[in-house]
């Protein structure tokens, strides 16, 4: 035996190598440890709204929920035919109407449908107060004068449950009413049944085979059912609004009836989903490509100046002896530390047209009084307020890369015979090039998602897609559309914050100088 | 650059001086929007700019007037009240559990550590709008919006990768042998992290600290959405009163504010100087 062969062993026998690993394998669990409870943390209250957010850009699950009758129905209609869809759809969309009215869900879905097609939103509205008076009042009296049975919710109960097979629409509207019933706080063996579901056990008896129930109150039913005079579903629709026999409209249900839907980023991107395909929106909506534009437009706009103004001051402190650099930067950290709505709020004082640059522009004599500059809620304004409040995010990184090139390169560059220029040109800026681009990715991911100097300085022409995301959360409502920019501008950022990792790392972030 | 040399032709003269003005200019425009409101603040009328009074120095032109609305207006105390209230439990969040994170994320071991990093740093990179709407959406299905937990956790969350990025640059100068020579001497892990660890990473942990604040005090995005009326900050009051009647108490506001950056940049920076001479990497 040699000491070679033999694993080296610890002192209480264990062989060394499992020992180590053993004791690499606690220190990385309290290593995790110490860092699981702030990554729980964050997960709950950051990453899962983030992946909410991304989820509700696809989500349509409200069409699907609210109509699903008609959603199942409208499966088996072409969209190339001309004219609207038969009874069978009516039939579905009237029952599926009556309960979505009593949830007061159908303005939800009413509003959501109008986003796809305008005018859908007053439809919904309009045929929801219309719904409940259709001439279906006639079947119920019918079969009520037949058997006063009928008039029982008992009746009902044990129908939909023993004939669930050969009448499966009053099963299925006979239990969306227990729930609605129930919903409502009210006893469904007291509740009179409603005329929708004499409707749709109309719609049974009428599809069964004549005399096959075994029970005799339904033959007896089915038989007085073929004496009944029809009432046309699609007939009571049109008489609400003549829009649904408009088959575009049936189109739009089913296009968007899908749980998942592509129909927010195409809507982002000024496109929509059709029957037919993807097409562009009308000229007049196309709003959100030159919003998206605009943005990137404005951030190029604010990243170059900030580069014009950033980089003689970097330069200049870079290069000054300590002591007075350190007196400087107070003058570049003191905007970066106030508070932004304090910086917003001075640049419309002063940006206004009885401000205070304006005032002193009219002093000077160089603009007359009567036509002062307009310099506030308009693009001016938003890139002015802006580039002073990024600055500071493009002198620092350059600042600290300029700190980091030997004064040693230029001289010799002038020791060599190149001019003050040339050595400029040649040896310090493309030393200093890693700088601007830390710098400029930040500005320029730091711009394109600001909300609040737009919405106070930038009016109408001056603001960004953020704006834009805000409008549909807080006043339109249309929160698929604002998860789906959301979302767009998201990856913008992802990608830009990519690009800023491989030219800077993440680690290298300082804050402050 | 500092000097200019005695043999430096007209032309080097003329741009030496040149680019010192266009510095000059350029620091005024970093600077002089925010010292203008001032005295602007002090204006005795309600107009938005110097009237002739206070060009011409008169006492008469001046007043606290201003000063004196913010601190009586019950809209404008109810907001300052809500942000003393809100910010520092922000802060104590972030900070306890971004400590506890980054000491964690020091240790020479630690699994998945750049995706842990980059998770926990993406508060800081998502647009406050994209976080907004995230939180908007996400609060409002478990029943957090507008409640003052909604804008204390939100706000917490914003603040975490200030704490992970001040204390962590901290650690990175800590001397490991210190912990082995405190447990070497008998003390516990607890003992050790008291009585060592701490005080030695405590200007990071409490610049970290500061950072969070002003993140909390100062945001407005995430308020607006996440929060209700009852949450209604200081910055939250002030882009109301932006947005719709601008009245010159904001300039009062605004000048109350810069007066705090003020003195937290000067706490920072003295923080930051004490942990470079504690860590012993400048000689103070």
């Amino acid at each position: 035996m040699t000491a070679i062969d033999s694993p080296v062993l610890t002192a209480d026998g264990t062989p060394l190598k499992a020992s180590l690993r053993r004791a690499l394998r606690r220190e990385k669990a309290r290593a995790f440890l110490l860092v699981a409870p702030l990554l729980l943390f964050v997960l709950l209250t950051f990453i899962a709204p983030i992946a909410d957010m991304l989820f509700r850009s696809v989500e349509n699950g409200i069409v699907h929920d609210t109509i699903p009758r008609t959603v199942q129905a409208l499966r088996n209609w072409e969209p190339e035919e001309s004219g609207a869809p038969g009874d069978d759809v009516f039939e579905a969309f009237y029952t599926d109407m009556v309960f979505a009215v009593e949830r007061k869900s159908h303005t939800r879905l009413g509003s959501r449908l109008n986003y796809e097609r305008t005018g859908l939103a007053s439809l919904f509205r309009k045929s929801g107060r219309r719904v409940g008076k259709f001439d279906t009042k006639d079947y119920a009296d019918a079969f009520k004068a037949l058997d006063p049975a009928w008039e029982d919710p008992a009746t009902w109960d044990v129908l939909a449950g023993s004939e669930a097979a050969s009448l499966p629409r009053t099963a299925s509207a006979h239990a969306t009413w227990l729930e609605a019933v129930q919903a409502d706080g009210s006893d469904p063996l007291e509740e009179e049944p409603w005329d929708v579901l004499y409707a749709a056990l109309y719609a049974d008896l009428m599809q069964a085979p004549a005399g096959g129930f075994g029970n005799p109150l339904l033959n007896d039913a089915q038989s007085a059912a073929a004496q009944l005079e029809p009432v046309s579903l699609s007939e009571q629709f049109g008489a609400i609004d003549e829009d649904w026999l408009d088959p575009e409209v049936w189109r739009t249900i089913q296009t968007y009836a899908a749980r998942y839907t592509p129909g927010y980023f195409l809507n982002s991107v000024d496109l929509k989903l059709t029957a037919g395909g993807v097409q562009y929106r009308d000229e007049g909506d196309r709003i959100y490509i030159l919003l998206f534009g605009r943005t990137l437009y404005m951030s190029l706009v604010i990243t170059i100046s900030c580069i014009l103004l950033g980089y003689p001051v970097a330069f200049l402190l870079a290069n000054l002896p300590l002591r007075t650099a350190n007196i400087l930067m107070i003058l570049v950290l003191l905007p970066f530390w106030t508070s932004l709505l304090v910086r917003t709020s001075s640049w419309k004082v002063l940006l206004q047209q009885q401000g205070v640059i304006n005032d002193i522009l009219v002093a000077l004599r160089i603009v007359d009084d009567a036509s002062r500059l307009i310099l506030i809620n308009n693009q001016t304004g938003t890139i002015i307020a802006m580039t002073h409040i990024l600055l500071p995010f493009m002198i620092l990184p350059l600042y600290s890369v300029m700190k980091t090139i030997p004064p040693t390169y230029v001289r010799a560059a002038k020791s060599l015979g190149a001019t003050d220029w040339t050595a400029f040109w040649r040896v310090y800026f493309p030393n200093s090039v890693p700088g601007i681009g830390a710098g400029s990715v930040l500005v320029f991911i730091l711009a394109i998602g600001y909300y609040i100097t737009p919405e106070l300085v930038g009016g109408t022409r001056g603001v960004f897609i953020s704006n834009r995301i805000a409008y549909h959360i807080s006043s339109s409502l249309n929160w698929g559309l604002a998860a789906a920019l959301g979302t767009i501008l998201l990856f913008a950022v992802l990608i830009l914050y990519w690009t800023y990792d491989r030219i800077v790392g993440i680690d290298n972030v300082k804050l402050g100088g | 650059m500092s000097g200019l040399p005695p043999y430096a032709s007209f032309t080097q003269k003329l741009w030496h001086y040149a680019f010192r003005v266009i510095c000059g200019v350029v620091f005024f425009f970093l600077i002089a929007p925010i010292i203008v409101i001032i005295p602007l603040s002090f204006n005795a009328e309600d107009f938005f700019t110097f009237t002739p009074e206070m060009l011409a120095l008169d006492p008469d032109g001046y007043s606290l007037k201003h000063y004196n609305d913010f601190f009586t207006n019950p809209d404008w105390q109810q907001a300052m009240w809500n942000s003393i209230r809100i910010a520092p439990m922000a802060t104590l969040l972030s900070v306890s559990f971004g400590t506890l994170a980054a000491i964690g994320l020091s240790q020479p071991h630690v699994p998945f550590r750049r995706a842990i990093m980059a998770m926990l740093i993406s508060p800081m990179i998502v647009p406050l709008i994209i976080s907004a709407a995230g939180m908007y959406f996400f609060y409002s299905r478990i029943g957090l919006q507008g409640s003052y937990w909604g804008v204390v956790l939100a706000h917490a969350a914003l603040g975490i990768p200030f704490v992970i990025i001040t204390v962590t640059a901290t650690l990175v100068g800590f001397d490991r042998s210190l912990t082995r020579a405190a447990a070497n001497l008998g003390a516990n892990p607890v003992t050790t992290f008291a009585k060592v660890q701490m005080p030695l990473i405590l200007p990071g942990v409490i610049s970290g600290g500061l950072f969070a604040f002003i993140t909390s005090f100062d945001e407005v995005v995430v308020v607006l959405f996440v929060g209700s009326a009852g949450q209604k900050t200081l910055p939250w009051q002030m882009f109301t009163g932006l947005r719709e009647q601008i009245s010159p108490t904001i300039l009062a506001v605004a000048t109350i504010l810069v007066t705090v950056s003020v003195v937290l940049l000067a706490t920072i920076e003295i923080l930051r100087r004490r942990s470079e001479r504690l860590r012993g990497m400048s000689p103070g």
